[in-house]
């Protein structure tokens, strides 16, 4: 691309903000009642989390990876991709996440979580128990009808917000390779949403740096770790 | 314009203007009362066909996918704008389902044998191109394109070549390239020197005017017709020109509204031919056809409105 320092975010907008959120009324009319079962997988993450029972952390990794499936089958290729043609590169970003999620969490049973109790850990599960119950309500809040409300498990964002939250509690390097599309997709939609003057691309940011945290803390934790 | 220069002397200026250009110079009917209905028009150099001033452009408003509520909308829009004398509708197989909203629109209502198709080809493979064309041509269903424009020159080296052989074969009739919001306007007067190319689009608006010094000149030298895309800086003119009062002398060139104003301004320059301005509401459609009709501002007029511009 020459010239490129002459674009602006706006200048790969492909859609206006009517049609944008007119996608998630359709998408939400079309899979209902898939949205309960994306809340209800989301609330079990937050429950596995919390409980840390036998096999938990295999558990949450298959559930996110449906999570990650799904969306990258029915709402990037069957629904973004009509008007964004990026969507179908999406798909596949979100589909390779979703089998990444099931080979090292699922099969190899490497995804090993921080201990419970501790500070990350808990900012961890409220930003997840957030990103499932409080995303929603920014339709309403930024005036938009609800049923327009992106929802956990079925919808993109806060379903990154919430994988962030959850991988960056991995203990070890593996953690990087699992993080780098969820924490690329919120960097993309909060780009998107900037571009669109939408004040969630504030929250959608915020939420994804603190989802961070945890991880960032961690490979401190890890250091430790070697150290001793 | 003041009220005591009628319209005659732009009449003569844009003609002798298009004259000096060896252009057919009909902007017409310039002198003709609003009443009349008749809309303005200027010949394609190249061939002297005459095409309304203002045209359609898809942009970001045509893109709603497979939403039908969005696409019937989008008819309307046609719809309307082909009632109101409209002809050219120009997309790109870079916005995305715009070409298939068109195409649904342009069934619907009976509007293929009407306008004129203008469309692009946008891929940095050579090799693709013809074959994108075609996905384009039936994506729009139509029997071919009028105009098919290099996409802000992606790939010129390969594309021309394919698009003149097209053109030879009777496959489209005119060829083109395009830029936006002033990039390589050096590489688009290279090609507008040396390539037998019939358009060229560009941003132009009260605002932007760097294509008055070199681009608009050479196209008028060239023989070379003008598309002007992103009119309004995709809105964003409108927003901040909403803040002011229309000037009450906008009323001596017909204006009613801002984006008459500037729609106006921008298809009086005698190197322009048409402005391409994109909507989803037939208000607006109808609210910018009406700049295709009545009186055009002289050249002092044109400086008063770009300073009523920079006021706001």
């Amino acid at each position: 691309m020459s010239e490129w320092w002459t674009y602006r975010l706006t200048s790969f907008l492909l859609f206006s903000p009517s049609t944008y959120y007119r996608m998630f009324e359709r998408y939400n009319l079309a899979i209902w009642p898939a949205q309960l079962a994306g809340v209800s997988i989301g609330l079990a993450i937050v429950a596995l989390l919390i409980g840390k029972r036998g096999h938990h952390e295999r558990i949450v990794a298959g559930l996110l990876a449906a999570c990650w499936m799904w969306i990258a089958l029915a709402f990037h290729y069957q629904r973004y991709a009509q008007i964004n043609w990026a969507a179908t590169w999406f798909a596949l970003a979100f589909a390779c996440e979703a089998l990444l999620l099931v080979v090292v969490g699922v099969l190899a049973g490497r995804l090993h979580l921080q201990l419970a109790r501790s500070g990350v850990h808990w900012i961890a599960t409220s930003i997840v128990a957030m990103s499932i119950l409080g995303y929603p309500l920014l339709a309403p809040i930024t005036g938009r009808p609800w049923t327009t409300a992106e929802i956990f498990g079925v919808a993109a964002d806060p379903t990154a917000i919430a994988s962030v939250a959850v991988l960056a509690l991995v203990r070890g390097r593996i953690r990087w390779p699992l993080l780098v599309v969820p924490v690329i997709w919120c960097a993309i939609a909060a780009a998107t949403l900037w571009a669109m003057d939408a004040p969630e691309a504030w929250v959608l940011l915020a939420a994804g740096l603190l989802a961070l945290w945890p991880a960032v803390a961690g490979t401190r934790h890890d250091a430790t770790d070697a150290e001793r | 314009m003041r009220s005591d220069e009628p319209v005659m002397w732009n009449r003569r200026r844009a003609l002798r203007m298009l004259a000096a250009a060896g252009a057919c110079a009909t902007l017409r009917p310039a002198t003709a009362p609003a009443q009349q209905r008749a809309i303005l028009t200027r010949p394609i150099p190249s061939t002297g066909e005459a095409l309304p001033v203002v045209g359609l452009g898809s942009w970001i408003t045509f893109n709603v996918g497979d939403d039908a509520v969005a696409r019937d909308a989008c008819t309307d829009v046609m719809r309307k704008f082909v009632e109101s004398g409209g002809r050219m509708i120009d997309s790109s197989p870079m916005y995305a389902s715009s070409q298939d909203v068109i195409g649904y629109g342009l069934h619907k209502a009976a509007l293929t044998g009407r306008i004129f198709s203008a469309d692009k080809v946008w891929t940095s493979s050579g090799a693709q191109g013809r074959e994108q064309i075609e996905r384009s041509r039936q994506k729009w269903q139509v029997g071919r394109f009028d105009l098919v424009q290099v996409h802000n020159l992606l790939n010129w080296q390969e594309h021309l070549p394919t698009l003149f052989a097209m053109k030879g074969a009777g496959q489209v009739r005119y060829v083109g390239i395009t830029t936006s919001e002033g990039r390589r306007h050096r590489d688009m007067e290279q090609l507008m020197r040396s390539q037998a190319i019939d358009f060229v689009q560009v941003t132009y608006n009260p605002v932007d005017r760097e294509v008055e010094q070199r681009i608009l000149p050479l196209a008028r030298d060239r023989g070379i017709a003008v598309i002007v895309n992103r009119p309004f800086r995709q809105g964003a003119l409108l927003r901040a020109l909403a803040r002011q009062t229309l000037p009450a002398w906008a009323a001596e060139i017909d204006c009613t509204s801002w984006a008459q104003f500037v729609l106006k301004f921008i298809v009086s320059h005698p190197a322009v031919t048409c402005a391409i301005p994109a909507t989803t509401s037939v208000a607006h459609v109808r609210e910018n056809m009406n700049s295709a009709y009545g009186r055009l501002p002289d050249e002092a007029l044109r400086q008063r409105m770009i300073a009523a511009v920079e006021r706001a």
